[in-house]
């Protein structure tokens, strides 16, 4: 990164999510793939749910809610009954076209975005405490995943200078 | 509006050293610039900054994921031939607009 008005610059962050829907997932996944095209050192953290990204089983599978979420909305603009969202195939379906749409903006699923991630020296873990709780173990994990590591592991690669943590 | 001497030939560039105009361009200016990044250019990384101009000629959005898929390299390659930023990087050199895109 450049430096600006003799800010340091960020030199590396580390990125948390504990969430598993589409938005939360790709949150998380676009903001560690920028960081990475940034040069910036980065290290994403998968915990409860948010684990479902980085597991084979489930990564290519992940949803969005179309129920208690008021920012959803019909294709118009109408707005989106909750009721509406309880029907089955209405989430798989929503899910569905927030893909297709993510898709022609050049954003890849989530297998090749975390190869995206890897390619460019980023790093995936899994949360160890939330894979023992979901019997999950590094077979069950995407090849791209580097380790299963603790909270204290996760504290000691986030020293030095110009760190940040996010929590997405 | 800054300019910068590349080559032998007056640019203009912005304040971050991208062209203002992409028809200025040579290869020979690659070459200088690129010795800022301490890069050597071979051939493939010409074949990368001329698909690059080619995309943004077009009105392309530009992504990493795009280069990728171009035949000329893969992601893992583009970051090695480009270590660092290689979008930013490659944008630079092949004298076309900073990348605006998020992916």
């Amino acid at each position: 990164m450049t430096e600006k008005n003799n800010e340091k610059p960020l030199r590396k962050i580390l990125l948390i999510c504990a969430k598993g829907s589409i938005e939360d997932v790709y949150a998380t996944l676009i903001m560690g793939n920028g960081a990475v095209m940034e040069g910036i050192e980065t290290k994403l953290f998968f915990t409860f749910f948010g684990l479902d990204a980085i597991t084979k089983k489930q990564m290519m599978k992940l949803k969005t809610s179309t129920v208690g979420n008021p920012a959803m909305r019909m294709p118009g603009g109408l707005p989106f009954p909750s009721l509406l969202g309880i029907i089955p195939g209405v989430e798989a379906g929503v899910s569905w076209m927030m893909k297709k749409e993510m898709d022609k903006l050049d954003v890849p699923p989530v297998d090749e975005f975390l190869e995206m991630i890897t390619a460019g020296g980023g790093e995936i873990y899994g949360c160890k405490l939330a894979c023992d709780m979901f019997k999950l173990t590094k077979a069950d994990l995407s090849d791209e995943v580097k380790d299963i590591i603790t909270v204290g592991q996760l504290y000691e690669m986030a020293g030095g200078e110009g760190v940040q943590i996010i929590f997405t | 509006m800054a300019e910068k001497i590349i080559a032998g030939k007056t640019i203009e560039v912005n304040e971050e050293g991208y062209f203002k105009d992409a028809s200025q361009w040579t290869s020979e200016m690659a070459d200088e610039m690129a010795k800022e990044f301490n890069l050597e250019l071979t051939e493939v990384h010409f074949k990368v900054l001329d698909f690059l101009r080619q995309r943004q000629k077009a009105g392309e959005a530009l992504t990493i994921r795009s280069v990728g898929k171009s035949g000329i390299t893969d992601i893992k390659g583009f970051y090695q031939l480009f270590p660092g930023a290689p979008l930013k990087i490659s944008s630079k050199l092949s004298g076309i607009p900073k990348p605006t895109s998020c992916i």
